[in-house]
């Protein structure tokens, strides 16, 4: 067991599946001799050498076409969009090409590829490099879709998306590369599709991914300490596939439930969850549902605004205790 | 000042030497091949009248040579990667007439059964590896493709068919020098036809030949053909699969063509200058290659037997399809994932 930051999680997950299996390629932008611009990706070029990990230009279009025609062809490529705001140069790729493929050809082509990206905000980096965009992802058939809290996470879904047969999009979170947590020893290999009950309790579910997990274990032990709210806290980790029997099982135990997300309001992975639980669990809950994001708006960059817009652990724990003491 | 593009058909050396060495058999299969892709796209507009072909389609009547000169020249193993307008250059890799015309007719003995359509013909078997309905999208695909064979130490070649309209998006340039940088086997193939979908392509771009004379920013030979003369396609593609395969990275091809139909079916053509497209069918595909093998003593006999038999086979195939059933409702829940299914929660 290591303590490791999310950060060198990345690097570790990256080489695990490389050491595996020599189809497993790695190329984005400063991603080699840079070691990425977050330095997730540090020491991969020593060690498997310029054939595997490579630097490309700022072509984003290029790097998703190509991890495409490797993957439909034999290789197990990760790519890597250095920002998620990215996707939008690019997103034919995610948007229509990855994901039709195989259902268009009526089987005849496969697409596994993995794209890994710097998702969400905390780094005061403003409109175009802060968003979380998990969700233009989950609105898409025949995309997986992950997103990590952990650096054991990291590492062992990772691995599960580099091993999967369908193209996975899988988020980091800029504000939790610096995080530190203990991973095991040796091979980790997660499975994609499962929620993780990280606290549990009797009262309320909160369902949160990637930074919103940490902030709402923090609201869930100030709601314990304070208010005496004992929470369940679900980190739903994979978007699609959809781990709905944890959720709702969670939601038949505490009968109310709370999403955190960090994207926007309109149509964030909150509503569908949200919509889910009231089709199938409408008479299990004990009040309304409730989504607790950010708002409607444009991430301005200064730290004072990008810190009031954002789920904070304030805003989560005074959102639950208000709602349950309605 | 951007130059108008000349709008007069591009003269080559008929049968100057230009692909003498090839022989008889090779020679014949350029016809064939040519044929076949005129009766099938000509069989597919009669049907769209008959509205049995549904949806859109794009022909590629008058651009025979392009697909035939480089599908003949390929080797097995070699991959295609076709735009929307890929009827010709999935049936120049012997995917069959039927299966083609099925798919346009959204019959259950279509290449995709009905769940891709005329835009997305695929056929992996056969090497045809999608046909891509995002103009430019297929050119980092291609790439990809080439960079699997790099990687591996195989030997084939990807090729990448577009056409002009695809030189002015982002993709094009991000492919191209991707694929110079990394020396891919990969060989980008422009068939200018002079009109994106409506509009000249010589109206929206800033240089007389959109791919060629982008060739150097690129480090790229610029090569300009005819790509209405078979031989000259043949000989240009086996030139560029030759570099590829040894190493020697990309190429950029610009063929010179005309689509003697509109962009698709809603498309009449109106746009078109008075005499143009009877210039252009003076120096059509399949009455250029027939004169050809003429001169290369193949007699009038052999040429109509292959005619009558290339007919006999799209009547066939029209008759299949016209009886098949369409494509069982079942397949619309299959293949979203590779598990087989389209499952997206538990």
């Amino acid at each position: 067991m290591a303590e490791l930051t999310y950060r060198d999680a990345v690097a570790r997950g990256i080489a695990q599946e490389m050491a595996r299996d020599p189809d497993v390629i790695f190329f984005g932008e400063d991603i080699a001799k840079a070691g990425g611009v977050f330095k997730t990706t540090v020491g991969l070029l020593e060690q498997f050498g310029p054939k595997r990990v490579r630097d490309t230009p700022i072509s984003e279009q290029a790097i998703l076409g190509a991890a495409m025609g490797a993957a439909m062809t034999g290789l197990k490529p990760i790519a890597e969009i250095m920002f998620s705001d990215f996707f939008a140069v690019c997103f034919d790729y995610i948007a229509n090409e990855f994901p039709k493929s195989r259902y268009m050809s009526d089987g005849q082509l496969k697409c596994p590829l993995v794209v890994r990206t710097a998702n969400g905000a905390g780094s005061r980096f403003g409109a175009q490099h802060s968003q979380s965009v998990e969700n233009w992802a989950m609105m898409i058939p025949g995309l997986k879709v992950v997103a990590p809290s952990s650096p054991r996470d990291v590492v062992g879904l990772l691995a599960a998306a580099v091993r999967d047969p369908d193209p996975v999009i899988f988020f980091e979170h800029k504000s939790l590369y610096a995080t530190k947590g203990e991973v095991p020893d040796g091979e980790i290999v997660d499975t994609l599709g499962t929620a993780r009950i990280v606290r549990s309790g009797k009262d309320a579910t909160i369902l949160a991914l990637a930074l919103m997990v940490p902030r709402a274990l923090d609201a869930a032990e100030r709601l314990q300490a304070q208010h005496g709210i004992d929470c369940e806290v679900v980190d739903v980790r994979s978007l699609v596939p959809l781990d709905t029997q944890t959720i709702l099982g969670s939601v038949a135990r505490t009968h109310r439930v709370f999403t955190v997300e960090e994207n926007p309001r309109l149509c964030g992975w909150g509503a569908e969850l949200v919509s889910i639980i009231a089709d199938e669990a409408f008479y299990d809950l004990d009040g309304p549902p409730v989504r607790i994001t950010t708002p409607h708006i444009p991430l301005p960059a200064a730290d004072v605004m990008e810190d009031i817009v954002l789920p904070t652990v304030d805003r989560i724990t005074e959102t639950v205790r208000r709602s349950l003491s309605a | 000042m951007a130059r108008k593009p000349s709008r007069a058909p591009v003269s080559s050396a008929r049968g100057d030497g230009v692909n003498d060495d090839i022989g008889e058999e090779l020679r014949l299969r350029l016809y064939q091949t040519q044929v076949t892709i005129r009766e099938a796209e000509q069989r597919a507009y009669d049907l769209f009248l008959q509205n049995l072909v549904k949806g859109t389609s794009h022909l590629s009547l008058g651009q025979e040579a392009v697909a035939a000169g480089f599908a003949v020249a390929m080797k097995p193993g070699d991959l295609s990667f076709c735009t929307y307008r890929g009827h010709a250059h999935t049936l120049a890799r012997g995917v069959s007439v039927e299966k083609v015309l099925g798919e346009l007719m959204q019959r259950s003995n279509g290449l995709m059964r009905g769940k891709g359509g005329s835009m997305h013909l695929t056929s992996a078997e056969h090497g045809v590896m999608g046909s891509y309905a995002i103009i430019g999208a297929h050119l980092p695909i291609a790439c990809g493709a080439a960079l699997r064979a790099q990687y591996k130490g195989q030997n084939d070649v990807s090729v990448c068919f577009f056409g002009d309209g695809t030189t002015n998006i982002g993709a094009f340039h991000e492919a191209l020098n991707f694929a110079a940088v990394w020396k891919l086997p990969v060989i980008f193939v422009c068939e200018n036809n002079l009109y994106m979908e409506y509009t000249p392509i010589g109206d929206v771009t800033a240089v007389e030949h959109p791919a060629a004379d982008r060739a150097a920013a690129y480090g790229l030979e610029r090569i300009v053909v005819d790509g209405n003369d078979a031989d000259v396609v043949y000989r240009t593609a086996a030139a560029a699969y030759d570099r590829a395969r040894a190493g020697k990275g990309p190429s950029l091809i610009e063929c010179m063509t005309y689509r003697h139909s509109g962009h698709s079916r809603a498309d009449p053509a109106k746009y078109r200058p008075e005499g143009e497209l009877e210039r252009w069918k003076q120096h059509d595909p399949i009455k250029i290659y027939r004169e050809r093998l003429k001169q290369f003593g193949v007699q009038e006999p052999a040429i109509a037997a292959i005619e009558s038999e290339v007919k006999r086979v799209v009547d066939a195939a029209t008759e299949k399809c016209k009886a098949a059933p369409p494509p069982p409702l079942d397949i619309l829940w299959t293949d979203v994932y590779a598990d087989g299914g389209w499952a997206w929660r538990n």
